[in-house]
């Protein structure tokens, strides 16, 4: 376990030791103190170690993450794992908004809540939420899957592509075509899987499937109020 | 950009731990709003019946001592004045429309950035560190305070322009953001008599909340009618003579963090600002709801 004091080191002093780690390295384990919302900490990691931060961090942690497993033991702030490619963030308090924004693979896990725009034009990342998310969560997702175990806020996938939202909570309200679907027995086991990778407990039969009614793909004189 | 940074303490006198503690998170905002800093100080009331008027004088080099012996002349002046370069803080027995009246007459070129029983402002070009020690802000006493940090988008950068606005008798404002409807809003209030010193869009809406509390309402409701009445992105700090309230615009387009412990309350643009304070790691740590009005009175 190699530990780095943020208090005496330099966010970049840091992200540069992370970068310079190879596939076979024997530093795996990282544990950094004292983050202090700093921003931009772990970014932009391409090899499979872990790193678990200790405090609450500032904007863009973990952000273009590949392969790398980041655990924040507080809070995050705007952008966490933006443009995630794969492996896993994790988060065991809240996340600001845009949490997970235009990630493209891997897992984002947040144990509290996340706040508006969560998942905002996911192309692929599965994003799982213990609590709530803000409102226009999952806008214009692409592809992936977003879990929320508790409420969704008002524009639930506004202007969705092909994402596909659960909740288990209440929705205020879904935005321009996004469209309530059947909850399917395989999206019970999809939800059930990605609770299970996420190590999050929740009753899968509980949630609601939600997606696009691709109205918006091609223009159609009859919505021009809608796009 | 910009950032904004507010601190109150719950309960007990003004103390000596506000003034570096608002320095240090000032600090932290540099990179958002290098442009100008300010802060607004809410220390003790003064003697029964006198309040602190905070002026600047566009010459750093000004004669406060001058001043002071004209309004001794014209107003009983309890206290002796501070000076701070280009500011300086009176204390004196008169009411905000006899001292505004008295100095537009005899000393036009000064600017009141602050008046009331408790509120001192001062707000200047340049960044944070430099700022806080051009005004003593390290050994400044109080209870609660506000601070910002400009980058500016929408008028000049002057020490005018600069944050916090202060249009009322301890009411004081601060903001991260841009409305859109600031002329037509700072017409209608010109109208009512709210008096404007730029054409800054913050200014008006402090001005806005001036003109609501004076018809009676109170803070919470103000920012409630503000949210109908603001069109653009804000979130907004505004410090009264013993209250503290935050809003955010119903899209939440401006980041904002809030920090509580059993003894203070914290608001900050970003978390490193927060993450200065003592307690910071094990306080209530929250990102207030877009158009929820948040609000303290001190105990």
């Amino acid at each position: 376990m190699i530990e780095i004091d943020l208090a005496g080191s330099s966010v970049t002093a840091l992200n540069q030791r992370l970068h310079q780690l190879t596939l076979r390295t024997d530093q795996r384990y990282w544990r950094v103190l004292n983050p202090n919302g700093a921003h931009a900490i772990a970014v932009g990691l391409t090899e499979p170690v872990h790193v678990e931060i200790k405090g609450h961090v500032g904007y863009y942690c973990a952000g273009m993450n590949a392969a790398a497993t980041i655990v924040v033991d507080g809070h995050a702030g705007t952008g966490l794992a933006e443009n995630i490619m794969s492996g896993s963030v994790h988060v065991r308090g809240n996340a600001s908004q845009s949490a997970a924004a235009s990630g493209r693979g891997g897992l984002v896990v947040i144990e509290g809540d996340a706040s508006a725009r969560c998942g905002i034009s996911m192309k692929g990342v599965a994003i799982v939420v213990a609590g709530s998310v803000g409102h226009m969560s999952a806008f214009m997702g692409q592809t992936g899957t977003l879990v929320v175990c508790g409420d969704a806020g008002q524009d639930l996938g506004d202007s969705i592509y092909e994402a596909e939202i659960f909740v288990a909570g209440t929705v205020a309200s879904l935005g321009s075509d996004c469209v309530e679907k059947e909850m399917t027995q395989a999206g019970v086991e999809h939800v059930a899987a990605l609770l299970d990778r996420a190590a999050v407990t929740a009753d899968a039969t509980r949630f609601r499937c939600y997606g696009s009614a691709r109205r918006l793909y091609n223009f159609h004189i009859d919505h021009a109020a809608e796009y | 950009m910009c950032g904004i940074v507010g601190l109150f303490f719950k309960r007990g006198t003004a103390t000596p731990d506000l003034g570096p503690l608002l320095a240090g998170m000032l600090s932290q905002m540099a990179e958002r709003g290098p442009d100008s800093t300010g802060f607004a100080l809410y220390g003790d009331a003064g003697p029964e019946g006198a309040f602190k008027a905070t002026l600047h004088a566009p010459d750093k080099e000004y004669d406060w001592a001058v001043l002071e012996a004209e309004l001794g002349a014209a107003f009983p002046l309890p206290g002796l004045a501070r000076h701070y370069g280009s500011h300086a803080v009176f204390t004196l027995c008169a009411e905000a429309e006899r001292l505004f009246a008295w100095l537009a007459r005899h000393h036009p070129e000064l600017d009141t950035f602050g008046f009331g029983e408790r509120i001192e402002v001062f707000k200047d070009v340049g960044l944070p560190d430099a700022v806080a020690q051009r005004f003593d802000l390290g050994h400044r006493c109080g209870t609660h305070a506000l601070g910002h940090t400009r980058m500016a988008t929408e008028s000049a950068v002057t020490t005018e322009h600069s944050h916090p606005f202060s249009t009322g008798v301890d009411l004081c404002l601060v903001h991260n953001g841009s409305l859109s409807n600031h002329n037509q809003l700072r017409r209608s209030l010109r109208r009512e008599g709210i008096r404007f010193m730029t054409d800054n869009d913050t200014e008006v809406a402090a001005g806005y909340l001036t003109w609501r509390l004076r018809q009676g309402m109170n803070l919470t409701q103000a920012l409630k009618a503000a949210l109908v009445d603001f069109d653009g992105f804000y979130a907004l700090a505004v410090g009264t003579r013993d209250g503290f309230a935050i809003l955010r615009d119903p899209i939440a387009c401006k980041p904002a963090v809030l920090a509580e412990t059993d003894d203070w309350v914290a608001m900050a643009t970003e978390y490193r600002a927060i993450a200065t304070l003592p307690g910071a790691a094990t306080a209530e740590i929250l990102e207030p709801q877009p158009a929820t009005v948040y609000s303290w009175q001190r105990q």
